[in-house]
């Protein structure tokens, strides 16, 4: 009887207790189709990309993921604020799933907005394992819109990770077909003339650098939701909605650039954290970063979400339509981008007498981002910015170029966050609107501003001939773990010493990226830091435990530039210094 | 080490439930933690030859690493058959160890065996190997053999891109000998070069790209004397077709 009524009970409490949030995620072997290749990958529930998981700010969510390969996995929740032990990191927040076994997220859901999950073991992730996260918020949000959908973009390589970093290894061009050729040296010639254009071959020949090395891995097929360009993924709307668009980069190497023909975006949020909205025509995603833009087609015609690599040497194509079946037109591929010295001048032995300092400089107040001039401006606090930066770009050592000597980039388009001079500044395809980092400004402060309490300067280093990435010359393999104190305010100095372009990644904690906006400074989780550039962020050391800190291109963070990041202190965890320098013996 | 490895691991498994406390944060044991270890097998040349006196030769020069960034074992093999005469006119293999020395540049060390019809011999072997600038590629060898004669070898490859797939490739390739060694033929000095040009195509990605070319051959002083005593010639012209080939 007693039983009877407690089975009732239970009954009763079931479907509420489902309702606060029981997943269920298997981790499976899957085709891939992109239409352009088919190709055996891992993916969840039976498809990659996974499902969307919709969670509710406020709720605590329980997950059972189950590995159904003959291989370890992990699901590391993109973004999300949770227990160390829950971020699904196999050797620093947990010892990974086995073959066969089922793991238990449990975590309570901090916050809202877009987000997404992937393995962290292996080559999982590039090879299809990723999945989007969408979470509603408790309160009101500051904008509106009709109707929604996440889009997931990916690079999907018709080679195994594994093999693409093999590959990579033993050829670290071995990916890239936009090399420069014999008819380039020719129409450089009749463009430049032959002394520059020798000079300049010369010049880039000297350090055994290639300017066209903007895309490490080539022979992609851009995906949208799983969707190849032919395949095109189509997203429905009536004229006049207001759409929600939650942009998210799921590539392994790849950077986009997003634009839809006809339609001005409006973004609302970077990396899950609203934003102060900003109109733009165009935008380039980091890997792993989201963005949530609002579009308003008004008439009943097709529109094209045109997504073309950093790199040009690969796209995703997805449409707007009214009704299934439509199609806009789509654009051509623009011309690949070339990196310039400019973009080298985080390069050690780059500042010599060849290069003169670049005068009158232009924009003064966003001029800063570049190495070396910013020493100055380091510690006077993340407002300092762009004041300092006027006096300090006297400072620049690299960069110029523009005395005839080299081949310059065209258009001269600047960007705060880019070297100035640099090759990779993006340009909107209409001539509009490209948002810049510095244009985001955190719709509201998630912290107080405060002083940070201490600099932490990290170079972000590699060599492209041997394909080795690290930071500060450090590999993962040799690296002793870099220690916060639970309640610090850490602010982050990146300096981009290598021909690449990192998007950094703290796991647990926030990154506040500095863009000279103090307290209205934007909120993120992907931090992209541009070649020969130094890029600030602030993290409040508000998580105690230990967090995987990384570049999230696929193979520059399995060839060393990683990082464990220990919390010491905290309120659950006592003081853990004495332990870790114990264990490891390393520096404290 | 392996062994305390596994141990952690069976007392992870053991104790999973257990909360974690700071004071027994664990270390990294994934193999993340680990230096990658790759392979890679790499076919520069693997061709048939066709000389200007219609002498035919099979011909591969190749190699297979396994190793990490800081340590790679390598093992090079060059062999040119004689078809007609069914015999190895060469047929050389280096075991070497490989490591970083600068940002272009690895030292190696190892042995290197002759096997070739006629004499054998075996040489210790100490070289450079990297990328110099302007892209050549470059490969300085120093070798001792067993008789105690001393010899040495410089490579240099460069690639020129008609297009990014249509690549003509210049290979250079000296020999000098410090001592005479008469046994297997090699006078003191410029003992012989090879100089190639091959046009490839990558096929298939870079691990099948087919080439066709022409080769040059030539001894030198008194290596050119000695061949020309035993009746062989010291210069050879061949036309060549094959394959470049990685995986």
């Amino acid at each position: 009887m007693k039983n009877a009524l407690m089975a009732g009970a239970l009954g009763l409490l079931m479907p509420a207790l489902s309702a606060a949030g029981e997943y269920n995620i298997t981790v499976d072997r899957v085709m891939i189709d992109t239409g352009d290749f088919v190709k055996e990958g891992i993916g969840y529930n039976g498809a990659s990309p996974g499902p969307v998981l919709r969670f509710k700010e406020g709720e605590t969510v329980t997950i059972n993921v189950t590995n159904n390969l003959d291989e370890p996995t992990s699901i590391h929740w993109h973004g999300l604020i949770l227990p160390f032990e829950q971020d699904g990191v196999p050797g620093i927040s947990f010892d990974g799933i086995k073959p066969g076994e089922t793991f238990t997220y449990e975590f309570p859901i901090v916050q809202s907005g877009t987000y997404w999950f992937h393995s962290h073991s292996g080559f999982q992730e590039p090879n299809g394992a990723y999945g989007a996260i969408v979470i509603e918020p408790e309160g009101r949000e500051p904008f509106r819109y009709d109707r929604e959908y996440v889009v997931q973009l990916t690079d999907k390589h018709p080679h195994d990770g594994n093999r693409v970093m093999r590959n990579l290894k033993m050829m670290p061009d071995y990916y890239n077909r936009q090399q420069q050729t014999v008819g380039d040296f020719f129409a450089d010639i009749s463009k430049h003339g032959f002394v520059t254009t020798l000079q300049d071959r010369l010049a880039w020949g000297d350090m055994r650098m290639m300017k066209a090395d903007v895309e490490d891995v080539q022979g992609f097929t851009g995906l949208i939701n799983g969707k190849g360009p032919e395949q095109n993924w189509t997203g429905l709307f009536e004229p006049g909605e207001r759409i929600r668009l939650r942009f998210i980069n799921s590539s392994a190497m790849a950077y986009f650039d997003i634009r839809i023909p006809g339609l001005e975006m409006t973004v609302v949020q970077a990396d899950g954290n609203n934003v102060q909205p900003v109109t733009v025509d165009e935008f380039r995603i980091g890997v792993a970063e989201t963005y949530d833009v609002i579009v308003r087609p008004k008439t009943a015609e097709a529109y094209t979400i045109f997504a073309e690599s950093m790199g040009r040497s690969g796209y995703a194509r997805a449409t707007l339509a009214p009704e299934e079946g439509m199609q806009g037109p789509v654009p051509e591929l623009r011309e690949a981008p070339l990196l310039t010295m400019a973009d080298m001048g985080g390069m050690h032995g780059m500042a010599d007498g060849d290069m003169a300092t670049r005068d009158g400089a232009e924009d003064m107040d966003h001029g800063n981002m570049s190495q070396g001039s910013m020493e100055q401006a380091s510690m006077n606090g993340s407002s300092g910015m762009a004041a300092d930066a006027g006096t300090s770009m006297a400072g620049m050592d690299h960069s110029g170029m523009d005395h005839g000597a080299m081949i310059m980039a065209e258009g001269g388009a600047s960007d705060p966050f880019y070297a100035e001079g640099s090759g990779l500044v993006p340009v909107a395809a209409n001539g509009g609107k490209f948002l810049s980092y510095s244009d985001l400004r955190a719709q509201k402060p998630l912290y107080e501003e405060r002083e940070p309490t201490r600099e932490i300067e990290l170079r972000l280093t590699g060599n492209m001939e041997r394909y080795t990435w690290s930071i500060d010359g450090v590999k993962y393999e040799d690296a002793e773990p870099l220690k916060l104190q639970y309640g610090e305010r850490v602010r982050f100095k990146f300096v981009n010493e290598t021909m690449m372009t990192h998007p950094m990644h703290l796991h647990g904690m926030w990154s506040i990226l500095d863009v000279g906006a103090g307290e209205w400074n934007p909120v993120k989780h992907t931090v992209s830091v541009q070649p020969g550039t130094t890029v600030y962020m602030e993290t409040e050391v508000d998580a105690p435990g230990q967090w995987a800190f990384h570049c999230h291109l696929s193979y520059h963070a399995a060839s060393g530039m990683f990082r464990k990041v220990v919390v010491e202190g905290g309120p659950d965890q006592g003081n853990t210094a004495g332990v870790e320098v114990a264990n490891d013996g390393g520096d404290a | 080490m392996r062994t305390l490895t596994l141990s952690a691991l069976a007392l992870a498994l053991t104790l999973p439930s257990l909360p974690v406390l700071g004071s027994d944060m664990p270390q990294d044991q994934s193999g993340r933690k680990d230096a990658l270890s790759l392979w890679g097998v790499q076919f520069e040349e693997l061709e048939y030859r066709y000389s200007d006196d219609d002498e035919e030769l099979g011909v591969w020069n190749g190699d297979a690493f396994y190793g990490t960034d800081e340590l790679k074992f390598r093992w090079l093999t060059k062999g040119e058959y004689a078809i007609e005469e069914e015999a190895y006119e060469k047929l050389e293999n280096q075991l070497l160890l490989q490591t970083p020395v600068s940002s272009f540049f690895d030292a190696k060390a190892g042995v290197r065996f002759d096997t070739p019809e006629g004499p054998d011999r075996t040489y210790g072997v100490l070289g450079l190997t990297g990328l110099a600038p302007h892209w050549f590629e470059v490969d300085a060898s120093l070798y001792v053999s067993d008789e105690g004669d001393t010899s040495a070898e410089f490579d240099a490859e460069y690639e020129l891109l008609f297009t990014n797939h249509l690549i003509l490739s210049a290979a250079l390739d000296a020999t000098v000998a410090f001592s005479e060694d008469r046994e297997i033929g090699v006078g003191k000095g410029l003992v012989s070069t090879e100089t190639g040009l091959r046009l490839s195509y990558d096929l298939v990605d870079r691990s099948f790209s087919p080439y066709l070319g022409v080769v040059h051959e030539r001894k030198y002083g008194d290596t050119a004397d000695f061949a020309e005593a035993e009746g062989g010639g010291t210069e050879d012209w061949f036309a060549v077709i094959g394959a470049r080939v990685s995986f």
